[in-house]
């Protein structure tokens, strides 16, 4: 029998409370799927400061995260309710200032993971072919040109992202933390290795034995983990593919929502702060809802890695 | 079957006939999902459509809400990583057609997708480049399609530019590594460039529209094209794949 890893299981509230701390730097990963929106909450109750937050999407939890005050700069690729709509929060912070201003660091996607690649590899910069002829880089002092040191090219560089802490969200990990996702793996194993300290939240912890029945799967090993936590539903309005669909319908109405500061302060105050955790706030949303986000099953085929007989 | 055509179904079909021969497209939900749906039935048939979350090769049981729409992924032929999608499909120069929209855009070709006003105090902040940069630097070629064809949508000076055409990088001298906007798709028409060095000119109207209309409509003194032509209306057959096939909920088609 294989020894088991050791156990780094946590519930959110002290996941949080151990590792996020005023002032500083979260990156919060999942592109469209699996966006760790419980965790996102869970930093708005226990009332952090003066963050920067960096995301490729900002969306939804970053437009609550903005309304929580919980944030002070905002690095990112893209800010948008996806398809859907605006974010309200954050255009007025930087198109009014309201209530404060919103410092902001923008990048293109492929920027914005590049730089989540050199900090990975701990490497002092990333080359890419973006940036040139765009004016970006004069509004964003961190992109640089340079020489390229075997030919007469000049290719842009972006710096290394290094976050106190990234947050992911996944389907399933074993206790310590050995992370599988399956469907868009987007750019959450470069975050995790990029950070300092990281936290997984997944639907499900799974027995050793599932994880290493398809260790190919596993996106995120065990070293780079810190926290475990098992929170279902915790990609809500997101989708985890497999478990519950995307909840549309919300994406829609959160332009609306989000546009009218006392609409949004309601929100807030019902559906964050009056939640005690992410359990309460699945509950609240209520079983006949879950039923309407539910999928059916796709099984995918299985692979035989073989065994020495 | 709806006898009066709509702009959402005038422009997928235009731009579903300009793919035709194209192997590779890299395409946004909406109106790029539809033309490159079309014209997989049509004048494209190995046509792989290429979406900025990953997915390659997708096979939906029904139409994508967003380019990410779990509806993608099961049955697709690979789901990519964002490093991988970005880096080897994107950089890697596997991409015939990208496929971008914009609040801006000059007759260049260039794109702003950012701000409207100052980048420091803007009047709008749009949601920035995601990977609009990426396509217009990588792709051989890009097609814009633009649901309004007007001065404060085509202008003289973009407020800030996002994602720049080969012009734009060669003078910050980096060697661009495609052509750029080569067609924009509007209600009123067809404008195109071949490549660095030339500008937007008008190529094509769609019927009953005059050149001054477009003129007028767009920001900078608009040159006609050499044979100008007018667009062919969709055919019936076009029209009934796109909504019979493409589309029957009409979630685009609007």
């Amino acid at each position: 029998m294989p020894r088991p890893g050791p156990d780094k299981t946590m519930s959110l509230r002290d996941a949080v409370a151990a590792y996020v701390h005023d002032g500083d730097t979260v990156s919060l990963e999942g592109f469209t799927h699996l966006i760790p929106t419980a965790a996102g909450h869970e930093i708005i109750r226990q009332g952090r400061r003066d963050l920067t937050v960096v995301r490729m999407t900002a969306d939804i939890v970053v437009d609550q995260m903005l309304a929580g005050g919980c944030v002070r700069k905002l690095v990112s690729s893209f800010v948008g309710n996806s398809s859907a709509g605006s974010l309200g929060e954050l255009r007025r912070r930087i198109e009014h200032a309201d209530p404060e201003p919103l410092e902001f660091e923008e990048y293109s996607h492929y920027g914005l993971i590049c730089r989540y690649l050199a900090g990975a590899q701990r490497l002092p910069f990333y080359p890419l072919r973006s940036y040139a002829g765009s004016d970006l880089p004069a509004v964003n002092p961190a992109i640089r040109k340079v020489a390229s040191p075997y030919g007469d090219e000049h290719i842009y560089v972006v710096p290394p992202v290094n976050p106190d802490v990234t947050i992911i969200h996944a389907q399933r990990a074993d206790r310590a933390g050995n992370t599988q996702i399956w469907g868009l793996t987007g750019v959450q194993a470069e975050a995790v290795f990029a950070a300092d300290k990281a936290i997984v939240v997944v639907e499900e912890i799974v027995a050793d034995e599932v994880v290493r029945s398809d260790p190919n799967r596993t996106v995120v090993p065990a070293h780079a983990v810190d926290a475990v936590v098992e929170v279902p539903r915790g990609a809500h309005p997101s989708f985890a593919q497999g478990y519950y669909d995307r909840d549309n319908a919300f994406y829609r109405a959160w332009s609306g929502i989000s546009r009218d500061k006392q609409k949004l302060a309601a929100w807030m105050a019902e559906w964050v702060h009056g939640t005690a955790d992410h359990t309460e706030y699945v509950a609240k949303l209520g079983e006949q809802f879950w039923a309407g986000l539910a999928v059916g099953e796709a099984l995918s085929e299985p692979v035989n890695y073989g065994r020495r007989l | 079957m709806t006898t009066v055509t709509t702009a959402s179904e005038v422009l997928s079909v235009v731009a579903s006939r300009e793919l035709a021969g194209k192997r590779t497209v890299f395409a946004g939900i909406g109106l790029p999902t539809l033309a490159a749906s079309l014209a997989h039935l049509t004048v494209a048939p190995d046509l792989e459509i290429v979406y900025e979350s990953g997915v390659c090769g997708a096979h939906p049981s029904h139409l994508p809400e967003t380019i990410a729409d779990a509806v993608l992924i099961t049955g697709a032929e690979a789901v990519l990583s964002m490093p991988a999608l970005f880096g080897y499909v994107l950089q890697g120069g596997h991409i015939d057609v990208g496929f971008l929209g914009a609040a801006q855009i000059d007759r260049w070709g260039n794109l702003n997708s950012s701000v409207i006003g100052d980048w420091h105090s803007p009047k709008v902040r749009l949601p920035g480049s995601g990977g609009a940069m990426e396509v217009m630097a990588n792709s051989r070629e890009v097609f814009v399609v633009m649901r309004r064809h007007d001065p404060r949508s085509f202008v003289d000076e973009l407020d800030f530019c996002t994602s720049p055409g080969p012009d734009r990088a060669l003078t910050d001298g980096v060697r661009p590594a495609g052509l750029g906007v080569t067609r924009v798709i509007t209600e009123l028409g067809i404008l195109a460039r071949s490549g660095p060095g030339d500008e937007l000119k008008l190529v094509a109207l769609h019927p009953g529209v005059t050149v001054d209309q477009a003129r007028e409509c767009t920001g900078w003194p608009l040159e006609v094209g050499g044979d100008l032509t007018v667009i062919e209306p969709p055919s019936e057959a076009e029209l009934r794949l796109l909504r019979e096939d493409v589309d029957p909920e009409r979630v685009y088609l609007r």
